[in-house]
Formats: structure tokens, C-alpha cells, sequence
């Protein structure tokens, strides 16, 4: 049945699994979960996640026509499931890890390389109901083979020359130019999801904001509202409204900071200087107000751990006020620099259409003219209730990532004014009743959209949590926009991106 | 406003740089211990760091991050962040040591040349944090390498971790016949 078929119209097809807010989930056999495939291939349909649970795999999709989103799961007794791969590239990565961590085979996946397992955890498949035999030794990598005249290869990583993550990055050059990068990821590989299973809700909400520590508000509201989702609870009016002050803050100082850090790579260390510092007034705002410089443990199923006195409302609109003015100076001094435009300008250019095949949200989808926000789409309180406007550049390179962030920051700057105005009274938190089921949450961090699932036991403890985040449709898109530009300009673009390493080596 | 015009006036309006804490004095202690059976050598006032992310959440390098700002201004201290283990006389390592990390973790500082430090920065590089145990994990620094400093934290402050790369000059610039090099 190819054709104009909607996602519900074709998912409603299957059995639908009772419990599994707020979004439906079905269930297919090998043979629907195969047509589902068939389908992807000429609908609008992205895909949002991807991960095993067991023996069973489920994907997560929305319906870009209708914003309709739905999970679709097939259960693999035999260890295999048809691979997404071939009609949505973006699964490649995740359908290596699922076999890492799960042991289950994606049949059609030409890419069977490892990801995340290097050989290195003394057991192979280690999520797996069966545990796989225990690997010979550390894995060599077999990096995608190069042919042509003089070509030649620089090897980076994991250790970089500066304060970053942990990653590999494999160049094949001709001369000065890249005309290939291929990224090795999975160092940083903590065993997040094994952890995570068995936890009471509290503890699991304390590690989910530490998957990525520069996002760990927003990862925190996606694991509060998973949690909320399956236990059927609302959290309180005023909760909702202190978890959007704490994300918008969170948001400006990650993009003023990558603004500083961007600039400083291509040789202007002035910015990064005045966004250091403008970053420190923030941070020290956070912990003066709510008692944490980057916001851990403020966000926890139920609702908020902290709350914003009269004093400190009057404090962050001095904030407000204080970056929104400096900020559009630096901005000035930016717009002003050919010679740093120079650099900037075409630069790390990513393909609209490459965007929109990955999915890729963010700034780094946004800069390519992908519109899509969690808190417009599918929308989350308090944002349904806030007027803002989410800004959008087609040219794709590092200059438009660049006022991407910069729109990005004015926008919240607006909101949070916006938040303080109107933030209503009451209680700040509900208890979360101790009962089973399973809650899926959308949330907009500062690098995009994270998508956490969770299932909890009857009992209250996670039984399974899948956190997926932004950059693993972002990582792809870094090895396309490199191609064709010069080794030099490699940390440019790569900081432009700022994907994370944590979030997705998990 | 133009370059010129921002550059006179953060010029005019002086240092951004607040004042520096005082050594640790539960670091200097630490030290004093896990140096105690070891050959000092005087450093003089000056300290070569060289981070490695051994499976942090990229917290701890947000705060790194921070104290090589103009606010906190490590440098003034003469303690800077170089690109080679070769050169550099101390290992700050953050994350509960993930095994696909260990050995970029222990090449690291075997390319180091002594006298050499291990300070374990943060929770999870002091035991393994809320990512201890597992397959993925060591636990800690010291499963692998010699700790000489802890500092703890989730992340530790800038303040925490200035004054306790502090207490880390403090020892270090004391010479082996314990006279102060700098003196």
C-alpha cells in the first residue's frame, strides 16, 4: 500500500500497545515492520530514534505532514531486524550501536563495523538477554579504504590538542584539501543505558543530567516528562514555567559561549574573552538564584527542585538587560570583521537536503533551513503559551551557525523576560505515583532535539532508558560539510557544529 | 560599536580577573601524603597541565573552560594548558575512566616526562561518580594511574579547582631539600 498514506493511517494497522503516552505506540510483525521500510522510502516520514529493548527494536516517527508522531516496534527472537538504514541514513549509527550494546543484527545494513564496542569491555553485546562470547581483544578499526594519487591520511584523536572531548577523527587529503573525514566516536562510552536500569526515578533523573553536562537541563525536563508521561502525571503550572527559565539560560550560555569559541578558532581570541566572561555572569547568576553554576539536579520528575525569589526575578532581568545589550555589540564587532568573515563565509557548508535526509535539528539544521523546534513542534508548557519566533538561514556554512545562535540568543533572552513576567504561583513539584508504564518526551536543548524513551516496572524503577541525542544526526552531516574545504579550517567548522560526545558515546 | 571603540573601553573599565583563592589547604595535605615517598623537584612557580577526558559528561571541561577565562585567569598564576603530553608536567584527568579511553588515557602519560602529577578532577574521575560500576567503566583514576590530587565535585567550582591546582604549585615548587625554589 504505497501512496499518500499517513503515518496513523498506516501504523493504526498494527497492534496498538496499551500504556505508552503520550504519543501511541504499535507493534508489527517482521513482515509490517519490513512494509513500514518499504513505505519510508516514499513518505515524509523522520526518524526521530531508534533503539532495542530486549529482543524487540522500536523507532520512533513523525509525520512531517501532519506533525503526527508514533513508535513503531517489531520484536527479533532470532537476533535480526530489517535495517533502516537503506531509506533513512541517519539509523546507520544506531543500528551499529543497538548490535554493540544488544547483539541484534540489522539485515541490510552494509556498514556492519562497530561503533560503540572497540573491544575493550571484556564482553561483547553486554545489554544483551544473553551476553555475547568475550571479544579476542581490542577491535582494529578498519577505516574506509582510499584510492587515488597523492592522497594522504592525518590521523586525530581521541586526545585533541585542546580542552575537548574525546573522538577520532580519520582526514584523506589532497594536498590542503579534505576530501574525506571519517569520524570514530565511542570513547567516552560509560555504559549509560546499563546504568540506568534498575534505578529509582530520582537516581536515573541525577544521571540523565549528566549524559551531557552542558545540556543537563534540558536532557533533565526530557527525562521528568517521560517519567510524567508514564505514570500519567502533570506537573504543576509554575513547574513547567522555572524548567523553560533554567533551558532558555541554558541555551544562551552554550550559544554565546560557541560564539567566543568559534571566533577564537579562527585566530580572534578577543571573542571568546568578552563570551567567557559573559558566560562566568551567567553561570554565577545560576548558582547565586538556584544554587548550581550549570543547573544540575534543579529539574526532577514531578516538577523543580528550586524556585526564583522576588530577588532573584529581579536579578536575572538585570541579566537580561545586561547581555541582551552586550551581546548585540559583540555582534556588531562580528558584522564588522571581513577579515574573520573571510573565514566564516562558505565555509563547512551543509547541504539543505542532507539535512532534512538526517533529520538534523538544531542550529545545525536550522542554518540549512530546517525549521523544526520541539517547543513549537510538537510543543511542550509552557512554550504554547509563550510568544516567540524560531529563526531559520538557508546558506548552511559556518557564518549562518554563527547568527543562528546569535538570533537563538535574543529569542530567549525574550522569552525569559517573558517567563519573569508571567510566571504563575503555586506549588513546584507533584509526587509521581509508583506505577508502570511507558512515557516518551520531546525536548529542545541548545544543540536540538533530544527524544527520551522510558519504561518503568510496576514498582517505580526504570526498566530500560533510551536518551538520544541531537548530534547523532549532527556528527554525520560534519564529515559532508568538510569535504572539499582545508585541514585548517577543520576546527572552524567543527566548533560550529559543537556536536557532543558524551550524548551520543553514551 | 566598533572594535576600536569596545577594546578603550574594556581598557578604561580595568580587570575583569577577580582575586585568586589561597591553596587548598586539604590539597596541600593530600599532597603532602602521595608525595611524601617520592622525589620531589623543584618547578619553580610554573605548571604544565595536559587535560584528557577519560568519559567526562563534558561538564568538568565546561569549568576548565572557565578558569582559562579572563574571569579566573589561571595563567597568572603560571599554570597553562598545553596541546603535547611531552610537555607537561601534569595530568588532569576528568570521567569516570571509560576502558574505551584507557589506553589514549595511560599513553598519555607514559609521553609525559618526570617528574610527572595525576590530579583526578571531579567525581567521577575520584571513584566513577554515578557511572561507577558496570562493563564500560574503571571507576577512578587511580584504578590505572597514581593520583596525587583529588578534587572533588560534580563539577568542582572554578574556585575548587583554582585552588587546587594551587596547593598543586604550592608542593611542586618546593625542591627536594623542601626550601621553596622560588625563595
Amino acid at each position: 500500500m504505497l501512496g499518500n498514506v499517513t503515518l496513523m493511517e498506516y501504523l493504526g494497522g498494527g497492534r496498538a500497545v496499551a500504556g505508552h503516552r503520550p504519543w501511541p505506540r504499535y507493534s508489527l510483525d517482521e513482515r509490517g515492520w519490513r512494509e513500514m521500510v518499504h513505505q519510508l522510502s516514499v513518505s515524509d516520514w523522520t526518524l526521530l530514534g531508534l533503539w532495542a529493548d530486549g529482543t524487540e527494536v522500536h523507532a520512533a516517527l513523525r509525520d512531517e505532514e501532519n506533525a503526527a508522531i508514533a513508535v513503531a516496534s517489531v520484536g527479533c527472537p532470532d537476533r535480526r531486524y530489517p535495517s533502516l538504514s537503506g531509506v533513512r541514513p541517519a539509523a546507520i549509527r544506531l543500528e551499529r550501536a543497538i548490535h554493540d550494546l544488544y547483539g541484534l543484527t540489522a539485515e541490510g545494513l552494509e556498514d556492519q563495523r562497530p561503533w560503540l564496542d572497540h573491544g575493550r569491555w571484556g564482553q561483547s553485546a553486554p545489554l544483551a538477554i544473553v551476553r555475547g562470547a568475550p571479544p579476542s581483544g581490542p577491535v582494529v578499526y578498519p577505516f574506509l579504504p582510499v584510492e587515488g594519487e597523492s592522497l594522504h591520511q592525518i590521523p586525530v584523536g581521541p586526545v585533541h590538542a585542546g580542552v575537548i572531548e574525546p573522538g577520532h577523527f580519520r582526514f584523506t587529503c589532497a594536498g590542503e584539501t579534505v576530501v574525506r573525514l571519517e569520524e570514530r566516536l565511542g570513547y567516552t562510552h560509560k555504559g549509560v543505558e546499563g546504568h540506568m536500569a534498575g534505578k529509582s526515578l530520582i537516581d536515573a533523573a541525577r544521571l540523565a543530567g549528566r549524559i551531557s553536562g552542558d545540556s543537563t537541563v534540558a536532557y533533565a525536563i526530557a527525562f521528568a516528562r517521560a517519567a510524567e508521561a508514564a505514570t500519567g502525571t502533570e506537573a504543576p503550572p509554575r513547574a513547567h514555567w522555572m524548567r523553560a527559565l533554567m533551558a532558555e539560560l541554558e541555551r544562551v550560555a552554550n550559544h554565546i559561549l560557541d560564539f567566543g569559541a568559534i571566533c577564537n578558532d579562527a585566530a580572534f581570541s578577543f571573542m571568546l574573552a568578552q563570551c567567557t566572561v559573559l558566560r562566568e555572569r551567567i553561570l554565577s547568576v545560576n548558582e547565586l538564584c538556584f544554587g548550581h553554576r550549570l543547573l544540575m539536579d534543579t529539574v526532577i520528575p514531578g516538577g523543580v527542585a528550586v524556585d526564583v525569589t522576588r530577588e532573584g526575578s529581579s536579578i536575572l532581568r538585570g541579566l537580561v538587560k545586561e547581555l541582551r545589550k552586550r551581546v548585540r555589540r559583540l555582534a556588531d564587532v562580528y558584522d564588522d570583521m571581513p577579515s574573520l568573515q573571510d573565514r566564516t563565509v562558505g565555509t563547512g557548508i551543509v547541504q539543505s537536503s542532507l539535512a532534512h535526509r538526517f533529520g538534523a535539528g538544531g542550529f545545525v539544521g536550522r542554518a540549512a533551513s530546517q525549521g523544526g523546534d520541539a517547543r513549537k513542534v510538537p510543543g511542550y508548557p509552557p512554550y504554547d503559551d509563550l510568544d516567540f519566533e524560531v529563526p531559520v538561514h538557508p546558506e548552511g556554512d559556518v557564518n549562518a551557525r554563527i547568527w543562528q545562535r546569535l538570533e537563538e540568543v535574543t529569542a530567549s533572552l525574550a522569552l525569559i523576560e517573558q517567563i519573569l513576567e508571567r510566571m504563575p504561583g503555586g506549588p513546584l513539584h507533584k509526587p509521581i505515583p509508583t506505577r508502570g508504564g511507558e512515557g516518551m518526551a520531546l525536548v529542545e536543548g541548545f544543540r536540538g532535539e533530544i527524544l527520551l524513551w522510558l519504561r518503568l516496572s510496576e514498582v517505580g524503577r526504570v526498566v530500560r532508558c533510551h536518551p538520544r541525542d541531537p548530534s547523532w544526526f549532527q556528527w554525520p552531516l560534519l564529515e559532508a560539510a568538510i569535504e572539499g574545504n582545508i585541514v585548517a579550517d577543520f576546527p572552524l567548522c567543527n566548533k560550529s557544529f559543537n556536536c557532543s560526545y558524551s550524548g551520543v558515546d553514551l | 560599536m566598533s572594535l576600536a571603540r569596545l577594546l578603550f573601553r574594556e581598557l578604561l573599565r580595568g580587570p575583569r580577573t577577580i582575586e585568586g583563592p589561597l591553596p587548598d589547604p586539604l590539597g596541600i595535605e593530600q599532597l603532602g601524603r602521595a608525595l611524601g615517598e617520592r622525589a620531589r623537584a623543584g618547578l619553580g612557580r610554573s605548571l604544565r597541565i595536559r587535560e584528557v577526558d577519560a568519559g567526562s559528561c563534558n561538564g568538568c571541561e565546561l569549568e576548565i573552560q572557565a578558569v582559562n577565562g579572563p574571569v579566573y585567569d589561571l595563567e597568572r598564576f603560571g599554570i597553562h594548558f598545553v596541546a603535547s603530553p611531552r610537555h607537561a608536567d601534569v595530568l588532569l584527568v576528568t570521567g569516570p575512566v571509560s576502558r574505551n579511553m584507557a589506553e589514549a588515557l595511560r599513553r598519555t602519560y607514559d609521553a609525559m616526562p618526570s617528574p610527572k602529577w595525576v590530579v583526578a578532577m571531579g567525581d567521577c574521575a575520584a571513584d566513577g561518580g554515578c557511572f561507577a560500576g558496570g562493563y564500560a567503566v574503571l571507576g577512578g583514576v587511580h584504578h590505572l594511574l597514581p593520583v596525587d590530587l583529588t578534587i572533588p565535585g560534580c563539577p568542582p567550582t572554578p574556585l575548587n579547582l583554582l585552588s587546587g591546582l594551587l596547593a598543586l604549585l604550592e608542593v611542586a615548587a618546593v625542591g627536594s631539600d623542601g626550601q621553596a625554589s622560588g625563595a
